[in-house]
């Protein structure tokens, strides 16, 4: 007989219930099966109810991310070999409003992530007859690892500041933030600055690190942060000690 | 300038910090291991009077307590911030942490000033 594995899937029905419930599946342990594959069963051939995000099942679409057995993970990314015996615990990601069993609101952080501008920002377009942009590979890898952010979330469920403060713009906005701010084609380090120097700002981290020891791709989000306050706090003693040449 | 006096301190914080983890091991090595247990040659009260004497030798003492005291201030004001949830506390706690290393400043500074 094959053997099972428990899992206990974090349910919200918002419908029918006023708080979330925890429902229990039985489903085939197999050595080579994700726990996104166990959700998928469990969606195709025990409760076609149950609600959850997923895209690519391989690490890169950032999309199906839960806090499994209290740590937040990709699902795409944690075997149920990880959890044996079991039961495993699948909950949605931490301090995000829930939608629908496991499926978060994630328009907060998209909002942040607007706010920091992580995009190219320049003071003026050279015309088309210059060429392109060039970069050396030496500048690419002073931000290549900050780039490599999949949205995933993680690091905001891991982080006790973004749960205690709401307002806080949080790991991954402020990694991509500085993503930018080391690209050499970029000229909006200041307006970026000028908007995580407030209030929910990159002072608002304690350095707890959470955010570092979760995310699935080695960002390091909590390193890009102190650097950025590294660059904060030099801007701030210059505008102290120069205050008509910072602006 | 923004972000309030919060560039300041996170300065304070992170230069305690830095010297904390560079320093303060050699110190605990010398003093706590070696020179118990023999490892080195203790040097003789009189050699290490005559270290502090130079200006030197007691501006690093100063920076060596003084900025680890201020990295301990801002550590510990966010442990009962977020740890314990002392938040509604908040001006108190900061003039008993900050306050506290600018005492222990004060002292350190009075010390090395009196030394003979």
């Amino acid at each position: 007989m094959a053997e099972t594995i428990t899992l206990s899937v974090a349910r919200y029905r918002p419908e029918e219930e006023a708080e979330p419930t925890v429902q229990t599946y039985e489903v085939p342990y197999r050595k080579d099966w994700v726990v996104l594959d166990a959700l998928n069963y469990i969606k195709d051939q025990l409760d076609g109810s149950l609600s959850f995000r997923w895209s690519c099942r391989m690490g890169v679409c950032g999309s199906c991310g839960m806090t499994v057995n209290g740590e937040p993970k990709l699902t795409c990314a944690v075997f149920l070999s990880d959890y044996l015996p079991g039961p495993i615990r699948v909950e949605p990601l931490q301090y995000f409003p829930i939608v629908r069993d496991l499926v978060v609101d994630i328009s907060d952080f998209l909002e942040k992530l607007q706010k920091v501008k992580p995009w190219i920002i320049l003071k003026e377009e050279k015309p088309l007859s210059e060429g392109e942009y060039r970069q050396t590979p030496d500048q690419l890898d002073t931000y290549k690892q900050f780039s490599m952010c999949i949205n995933c979330m993680l690091c905001y469920a891991a982080c006790p500041i973004y749960g205690l403060e709401p307002g806080f713009v949080g790991p991954a906005a402020i990694a991509l933030a500085q993503r930018y701010n080391l690209d050499s084609r970029d000229m909006g380090a200041q307006e970026r600055l000028d908007i995580l120097s407030q209030k929910g700002g990159i002072w608002d981290c304690t350095f707890v690190g959470e955010c570092t020891k979760v995310c699935p791709e080695n960002v390091d989000p909590a390193g890009a942060i102190q650097q950025y306050k590294l660059a904060g706090a030099a801007h701030w003693f210059k505008s102290l000690l120069l205050p008509w040449g910072a602006k | 300038m923004t972000g309030g006096k919060s560039p300041f301190l996170w300065t304070l914080f992170s230069a305690g910090g830095t010297v904390a983890a560079l320093l303060f091991p050699i110190h605990l090595f010398l003093t706590g291991l070696a020179f118990p247990l023999g490892w080195l040659d203790a040097p003789s009260h009189e050699s290490l009077q005559d270290l502090v004497r130079h200006p030197l030798a007691r501006l690093y003492l100063f920076v060596l307590i003084s900025l680890p005291l201020f990295h301990w201030a801002h550590r510990f004001r966010y442990t009962l911030y977020d740890g314990l949830s002392l938040k509604h506390l908040a001006p108190l706690i900061v003039v008993v942490c900050y306050g506290g290393a600018l005492l222990g400043t004060a002292m350190v500074v009075y010390t090395l000033w009196n030394l003979p």
